[in-house]
């Protein structure tokens, strides 16, 4: 089998891993984006709260701290050209309390220091005011306009799409397992003895950032794994408040919020659980008491009764209160993108732009170029006006075959999401890019269809369609 | 594209070919059926089990069969229909916005409107079961209709949870298919479904029906791999130290339907909190004037008979309301 060189190997098509791909999309050299799922997006990235944090939650003069910032910005910069879905709704983290209310000042110090724009502190009744909703027990709140939701999984479809069609190989199911020397170049090899050879591999991979330098004798940080549980209230819910609202943060994390989601939906959660095992995303029903609870602090009205689904994520806890980001001691050839936990997904943009500037600081020469495209359009049948639907529907009829009831998706979208750049290859990667299974019926109406649309756009048999890839079958052989 | 009739059916399933027919059969001459799939019938198509009809023809049918006969009426009659048509919206002012491939968007406007939607199925998020996300969890009517109707099955191995009807009749289906159907477990301490689906579907079959016990965790990460069930107290909250695991490569849930009602409540329709149907203001009229309601997107029914005999009499109050209006 013959062996592609690259310049760049980034391993982890998350958040962190898709955007340094993005930034080095930009460049002449050859760049590979080496994913152990069937998808981008399948880790920390997923599942979490979705939010394009302000900044006054990082210390002054962290990474974390610059590049929260710097992400908002870029998030807020970029988010209409390469079609990810945010809406700047603001944020408050709510004082119920004596020790909030010293909290939320200190919180408005610190966003200062980092640079936050328009924070502001609001009394009780302005508060009231804007969130009747929340308790009567509210003091005040510390607003943040710049804050706001989005969709998490785009944050990292989107840059990994861009670098796709501008050069970049997304490899999936590629989980490396081995690395090895070859001059000056590294031999990184897959579990499935698939190899690449590249010069500097950056480790972008999330929970197992350790495991993946540890292949490189770089053991000086150990990734912990934080579970958190949430649920996703059903739309008719949409209206209980407007902003994020945070109560102050505590040891383990930003504490319990209840937000909009950019869909419309009420979200609530996080839990924070430190686990043993890396993948265990289950749900517990402990869980979600603890999420409810906590949420009924800010908001009493919330109700498990309005659950429509819930999720858990993991969160990478690097250990060292900070982002790792740099050059290995151990191997110059590993670059370090790990410990990238809350605000990494709002740091995203400003990671890849990080990680460029010390490629370049270090000697590596990148040339820009000339065609680099940076725009993205996502074709969303439900948003269009009547006269641009006929139009689209006479130039191809899927367009006009609703397959999702609930969120009306259109078959014409769901073969799109299949065939563009980083494109869908189950049933979980059409939900995420196009909504449909996303709705009140789960997919009870649409899966077979989408099995279907899947199974004939990539021409398999309807037993290799999975729900997420590897062992996730849908139906049996004939 | 426009268009203007006397009566719109959302819905060509049982309740919307009776409804279209009884409203024929009272002098109404401009009657529309939009359905969204691609042939009328409804949910009926998938039911290939028989005993259907025993109250309306005096004898038992399958599903298709009895859809077939009303199918058959209709071609006798001018009635219009828009299959492989979504409605997207109503009007209060009884305007339907719809899509399909050859039209694109349709308007139409109705002086009386019957809405005949259905239903859908409760999942496993409404039921807030913990434990992994794995493939290989289904609906009971969804793997109804991978196997009867797309041919495929949705695996060998099979726990159903909940004993609505069509659990049970899922259990002697995948059964008969050659899956091992390994037991089936109600919350309740009573089964949901008809007698005779428990004695023809399970007790006829040696399928084991567990009262009182409900799932407290799914495993497996990538397909499902097995099945924690546990004994519930008279709250229904599981009783801890009764866990049993069961392994299984699939899991059903039956555990009731939804009135589909959001076209209901595009036009602003008052739902009733109990049935998640419309509100019935007599003659099964809404809240909206010339707006009916019958079937399954009205309240949820045991049988196709009820359904068929309902929407006769919505179908003829459709027909009184536009003659009098």
């Amino acid at each position: 089998m013959e062996i592609k060189t690259y310049d760049f190997a980034v391993v982890g098509a998350g958040v962190s891993g898709a955007w340094t791909a993005y930034e080095l999309s930009k460049y002449t050299a050859k760049t590979c984006l080496l994913e152990k799922e069937n998808d981008v997006a399948m880790g920390a990235t997923k599942a979490n709260s979705a939010i394009i944090h302000a900044g006054y939650d990082p210390v002054p003069g962290s990474l974390m701290a610059k590049l929260n910032v710097r992400g908002n910005a870029l998030v807020r910069e970029l988010h209409e050209k390469m079609d990810i879905p945010f809406r700047q709704i603001g944020s408050y983290v709510i004082a119920l309390n004596d020790e909030g209310e010293e909290k939320i000042k200190e919180l408005y110090e610190r966003g200062i220091k980092n640079g936050v724009e328009g924070l502001k502190l609001l009394s009780k009744e302005e508060t009231l005011a804007e969130e009747p909703n929340l308790s009567d027990d509210v003091r005040g709140a510390l607003l943040a306009p710049t804050a706001g939701v989005c969709s998490a999984f785009e944050m990292s479809c989107a840059p990994a799409e861009v670098a796709e069609n501008n050069g970049v190989d997304l490899i999936r199911n590629f989980a490396v397992s081995k690395v090895s020397d070859d001059g000056d170049y590294k031999l990184v090899e897959a579990a499935d003895g698939r190899v690449v050879r590249a010069r500097v591999v950056i480790n972008a991979a999330g929970v197992h950032a350790d495991e993946v330098a540890k292949l490189f004798g770089d053991d000086s940080f150990k990734i912990i794994p934080r579970r958190g549980e949430y649920s996703i209230l059903d739309n008719n819910c949409g209206g209980l408040v407007k902003h994020v609202i945070f109560q102050p943060p505590v040891k383990f994390g930003k504490g319990i919020l209840v937000s909009p989601t950019v869909d419309g939906n009420i979200l609530v959660g996080p839990t924070a659980d430190n686990i043993d095992d890396k993948d265990d995303k289950i749900t517990t029903g402990a869980g979600q008491k603890v999420a409810f609870d906590g949420a009924r602090k800010s908001v009493p009205t919330v109700s498990e009764r309005d659950v429509i689904t819930s999720f858990s994520g993991i969160r990478p806890i690097g250990g060292k209160e900070d982002f790792i980001l740099g050059f290995s001691d151990a191997d110059k050839s590993l670059f370090n993108v790990s410990g990238i936990e809350s605000p990494g997904l709002t740091a995203g943009p400003a990671v890849g732009e990080y990680v460029v500037e010390q490629l370049i600081k270090n000697g590596y020469a990148l040339e820009k170029k000339a065609d680099f495209d940076g725009n993205r359009k996502v074709f969303r049948f439900n948003e269009l006006s009547d006269e641009e639907k006929n139009e689209y529907i006479k130039k191809n009829p899927l367009y006009g075959r609703i397959i999702c009831r609930c969120e009306t998706v259109t078959e014409g979208e769901i073969v799109d999401a299949v065939r563009r750049g980083a494109g869908a290859r189950d049933m979980d990667g059409v939900k995420r890019r196009v909504r449909a299974g996303m709705g009140r019926c789960q997919g009870g109406f649409c899966g077979p269809k989408v099995m279907e649309i899947i199974s004939r756009e990539l021409n398999i048999p309807m037993s290799e369609v999975t729900k997420f890839g590897g062992g996730s079958w849908m139906v049996e052989k004939d | 594209m426009t268009m203007n009739v006397d009566v719109a059916v959302i819905g060509g399933g049982p309740a919307g070919l009776a409804a279209a027919l009884e409203c024929r059969k009272n002098g109404i001459e401009n009657i529309l059926i939009i359905e969204r799939d691609k042939q009328l019938g409804g949910i009926l198509n998938q039911c290939i089990h028989p005993g259907f009809g025993l109250h309306v023809f005096g004898e038992e049918l399958t599903g298709p069969e009895y859809a077939q006969r009303y199918i058959n009426m209709l071609a006798e009659t001018d009635i219009k229909t828009l299959t492989d048509t979504m409605v997207l919206s109503l009007s209060p002012d009884k305007v339907i916005r719809a899509v399909n491939s050859e039209l694109g968007i349709v308007e139409i406007s109705a002086k009386a409107v019957i809405l005949s939607m259905g239903c859908r199925e409760r999942t496993r998020g409404m039921l807030r079961i913990s434990g992994t996300r794995p493939s290989g969890i289904y609906t009971a009517g969804t793997a109804q209709r991978l196997v009867n109707i797309e041919g495929y099955m949705p695996g060998k191995n099979v726990v159903i949870l909940g004993s609505g009807d069509i659990g049970l009749i899922m259990a002697r289906r995948m059964t008969l298919e050659g899956a091992k159907v390994k037991g089936v477990y109600e919350i309740m301490p009573k089964s949901g479904g008809l007698r005779r689906n428990i004695v023809q579907c399970l007790d006829d079959f040696g399928i084991p029906l567990h009262l009182s016990k409900t799932a407290v965790e799914i495993h497996g990460r990538e397909r499902v791999e097995g099945i924690t069930v546990a004994s519930v107290d008279e709250n229904l909250a599981p009783i801890a130290g009764t866990e049993e695991y069961i392994e299984c490569d699939t899991v059903l849930l039956s555990v009731g339907l939804i009135p589909e009602n959001e076209v209901s409540r595009s036009a602003g329709i008052e739902i009733d909190p109990k049935t998640r149907g419309p509100v019935n203001n007599g003659n099964f009229s809404t809240s909206v004037p010339g707006v009916f309601a019958c079937g399954n997107v009205l309240k949820v029914y045991d049988l196709v008979d009820n359904v068929t005999k309902d929407s006769v009499l919505a179908g003829k109050a459709a027909a009184d309301y536009i003659k009098n209006n």
